[in-house]
């Protein structure tokens, strides 16, 4: 379903809920590489909103411009109500306590162990919070993803799957309303890409979280979309639930499914 | 063609160090110090140099002394010997040494640190979390730096006059306290204070240097083995014409 079709429906179906993240024609180039041009899609809360597309395509862009980590060129990113090309260091800083992101590499710190890698967000936060809630919210957060035994490690000891689970725990232990997943089963293989799969899908109803995942993992799209946005010469090309983009007759979409 | 492009490069890099330099002073001025970051900084970069800076020092003022020594023997100038070395080490030797050394040592591993961490997204990991990374990596590091390499310079020092008078007593007999006592009334404030105030500058280079390359670092891998040469490389060139213009100016002051 393209997206001039597909966007009457959507807001029938979310015209009560209100969006978390909404982005308006959103430009973004690299010299005379344009990446993204006027790309504008919307998330409502607790929703799973995944954006496929090729390699290289600028769903990375995408999510680093609506963290603040890349600014636009032109374009309007609103998250929970902040404009965020408009705000200054310490209003950022504390809308992105809001936000989680899991990165691709992961980037957990790797001079730090488990413990103090989750231990650096609730810290660093504008949140008063003392050291038994400190260690009470670490342990929740490596429960979540059933790694609590591994607290005192270093991430090298690690393997990748227990790495990007521990980068998860991290990205939640704010408690953020929506969280950002850059390629988040990308170098997995397909059993621990499912469990990865598995507990954005547990967090999502544990948390009611929104969520940005980014990917071009079609099985990580079956298992985890509400709702799935194709990002294609840098617009959103087309918009809908799997099963019906599944069903597209459209040739570049199609792509995609086979 | 060239040669045009390479003085672009070259002040395109000064105005963006330049910049990384002024954000220094912006950041670190600000509120919510990152203390307990400084202090674990200052250990790493202070204490734990203080092995190699030791043993260069030692060796500096014991082959100093040995070296010249053959020198001062045919002049009938002998008992000079712990003047000249004094204030050799303590005006110039001492401080440049230990600042090249300290360069090697700190600056290849704060470039390949930082340098690392911005290739594997760390420090955006950091920035998205809600900590300023410049801040809480750059300005740390920087200060760390620039306050624990004169106190280095200091041990250095002392331990190269340690080493220096034993290498006195290699070949003749001279008494610790009669070193001492002619090193230190060779001495001058206006030969101990410029050396002193001039090794903030070059732990500050240092500093600033290695922070700009790791932080600036790109093209993965290999970035970060750039990014830590080039950290050696530009902050030991930097740490000599600071010297040469400390120099210059102690000689404007007359206290040479």
């Amino acid at each position: 379903m393209l997206v001039e079709e597909k966007t009457i429906l959507t807001n029938k179906i979310n015209s009560k809920q209100q969006p978390v993240v909404e982005i308006r024609h959103l430009k973004k180039s690299f010299g005379n590489n344009v990446v993204l041009d006027d790309f504008s899609i919307e998330l409502k809360k607790g929703e799973n909103l995944v954006v496929l597309g090729r390699s290289g395509s600028g769903k990375s862009v995408l999510i680093k411009c609506i963290i603040g980590l890349l600014k636009p060129d032109a374009g309007t990113i609103d998250v929970l109500g902040y404009d965020m090309l408009n705000l200054d260091e310490d209003e950022l800083d504390k809308v992105r306590a809001k936000i989680g992101f899991l990165f691709q590499s992961n980037a957990l710190y790797d001079s730090m162990t488990v413990r103090e890698n989750l231990e650096f967000p609730l810290r660093r936060s504008w949140i008063a919070i003392n050291q038994q809630q400190i260690d009470e919210m670490v342990l929740e957060a490596l429960t979540n993803v059933d790694l609590a035994h591994t607290i005192n490690m270093m991430p090298v000891e690690l393997s990748g799957g227990m790495r990007k689970r521990i980068a998860l725990a991290r990205t939640l232990i704010l408690k953020p309303d929506i969280i950002l997943y850059d390629e988040p089963t990308t170098g997995l293989d397909p059993i621990t890409g499912k469990e990865i799969d598995e507990l954005i899908v547990a967090i999502q109803k544990k948390y009611n979280t929104a969520s940005f995942i980014i990917t071009h993992d079609i099985n990580c799209v079956r298992l985890v979309a509400d709702r799935v946005a194709v990002l294609m010469d840098g617009h959103c090309y087309a918009e809908g639930t799997f099963d019906e983009l599944q069903k597209s007759t459209d040739s570049k979409v199609k792509q995609f499914f086979e | 063609m060239e040669l045009h492009q390479n003085w672009k490069a070259f002040f395109a890099e000064a105005g963006d160090i330049s910049r990384f330099t002024s954000r220094f002073f912006v950041q670190g001025a600000k509120p919510r110090q990152e203390v307990a970051e400084f202090f674990r900084q200052c250990f790493i970069i202070g204490y734990k140099s203080l092995p190699l800076i030791g043993l260069t020092g030692f060796i500096m003022g014991l082959v100093l002394t040995m070296q010249i020594r053959p020198t001062m023997v045919s002049y009938g100038v002998q008992s000079q010997i712990p003047a000249m070395v004094g204030i050799a080490i303590v005006r110039e030797i001492g401080p440049v040494i230990t600042a090249l050394i300290f360069a090697g040592k700190i600056g290849s591993s704060i470039g390949a640190e930082l340098g690392s961490m911005k290739v594997t997204e760390q420090i955006d990991a950091m920035e998205v979390s809600g900590t300023n990374p410049y801040k809480y990596l750059v300005v740390t590091r920087v200060l760390a730096c620039t306050l624990m390499l004169p106190v280095l310079v200091m041990l250095s020092d002392a331990i190269s006059l340690y080493g220096s008078y034993l290498g006195v007593n290699i070949r003749g007999r001279t008494s610790f306290a009669f070193f001492f006592k002619v090193v230190f009334n060779n001495l001058d404030f206006s030969d101990v204070i410029p050396a002193f105030l001039k090794s903030f500058f070059f732990g500050f280079a240092v500093g600033v240097i290695g922070c700009y390359k790791g932080y600036n670092s790109n093209k993965g891998t290999e970035g970060v083995g750039y990014s830590a040469n080039s950290a050696v490389v530009l902050s030991s060139v930097i740490v000599f014409i600071i010297d040469l213009i400390a120099v210059q100016i102690t000689d404007i002051l007359g206290l040479n």
